[in-house]
């Protein structure tokens, strides 16, 4: 039997690891890998408050569903935002990118 | 305890144990390796929870997917990490102060609080099959996931033509 507590805490833990590595990383790469994870954590919090609170319908699990895609179509805008970072500067530590326009 | 929890129990360690390396490690192919190692731990999750395909899609497109396209901006973007001692002390303080407190308030509310039914359901008690699951997908009646999923479509169509309008050469 998985206890409500035990996936909640998981989804806790990896979620502030997440928002740690977000505030401490500095390269853009290492900080969208962060946000991976929290997306993560949060995908798991749907699903096991759609196991608790269930009315024959599957709400948490397409929001899960649906997440995944928008995280998929979220890390390829930001890799592009990235890869034009790197053309342009060279670098893609969060310290060099001061300017909105080169 | 059952299998299913031992089960659940070794994916959540390790999860753990992969996400805490994610980030505490200084090469960043690395940590996309123990971030495909994470996102793998999930699935397993999801498959100990009886959301088979859950755990598909997680694999397929989160770890197929996702991890190589980071896998390929890291190559694209090789560089050199000589100049990343300079984080200052104030910065790193700050942020370990944030998440402890973050983590103790929410770990309060989620400990404290009395739910209802702590148990997952049974997952024989209602049906999570793949065609359950694609026709929900495709209706339009209460409980249906018609307009989300059209949003969805619209959304990546969106995502590919901004994908090479930003990353195309100039």
């Amino acid at each position: 039997m998985i206890h409500i507590e035990y996936l909640m805490v998981l989804s806790l833990i990896m979620l502030f690891i997440g928002i740690f590595g977000f505030l401490t990383q500095r390269s853009t790469l290492a900080m969208l890998i962060s946000i991976e994870l929290m997306l993560n954590a949060a995908d798991l919090n749907f699903v096991a408050f759609n196991r608790i609170i269930y009315d024959n319908n599957q709400e948490g699990y397409f929001f899960t569903l649906f997440s995944i895609a928008i995280t998929a179509a979220e890390t390829a805008i930001a890799i592009a935002i990235i890869i034009n970072l790197y053309r342009t500067l060279r670098k893609i530590d969060v310290k060099h990118l001061s300017k909105l326009k080169w | 305890m059952n299998t299913t929890t031992l089960m659940f129990l070794i994916f959540a360690v390790l999860a753990v144990i992969f996400s805490v390396l994610t980030i505490t490690t200084q090469r960043i192919i690395r940590a996309a390796t123990y971030l495909l190692a994470v996102l793998l731990c999930t699935a397993g999750i999801y498959f100990t929870m009886d959301y088979a395909f859950l755990g598909a899609v997680q694999i397929l497109v989160y770890a197929g997917g996702i991890v190589v396209l980071y896998v390929f901006s890291i190559f694209l973007t090789s560089q050199t990490n000589k100049d990343e001692e300079d984080d200052s002390l104030r910065s790193k303080i700050v942020s370990v102060g944030a998440v402890v407190a973050g983590v103790a308030l929410c770990s309060f509310i989620v400990l404290t609080h009395k739910f209802t039914n702590t148990i997952l359901i049974d997952s024989t008690q209602y049906d999570i099959s793949v065609e359950r699951v694609g026709q929900l997908l495709l209706s339009p009646e209460y409980g249906g996931m018609l307009l989300p999923f059209e949003l969805i479509s619209v959304l990546l169509l969106a995502c590919i033509i901004t994908g090479v309008i930003i990353a195309r050469k100039h």
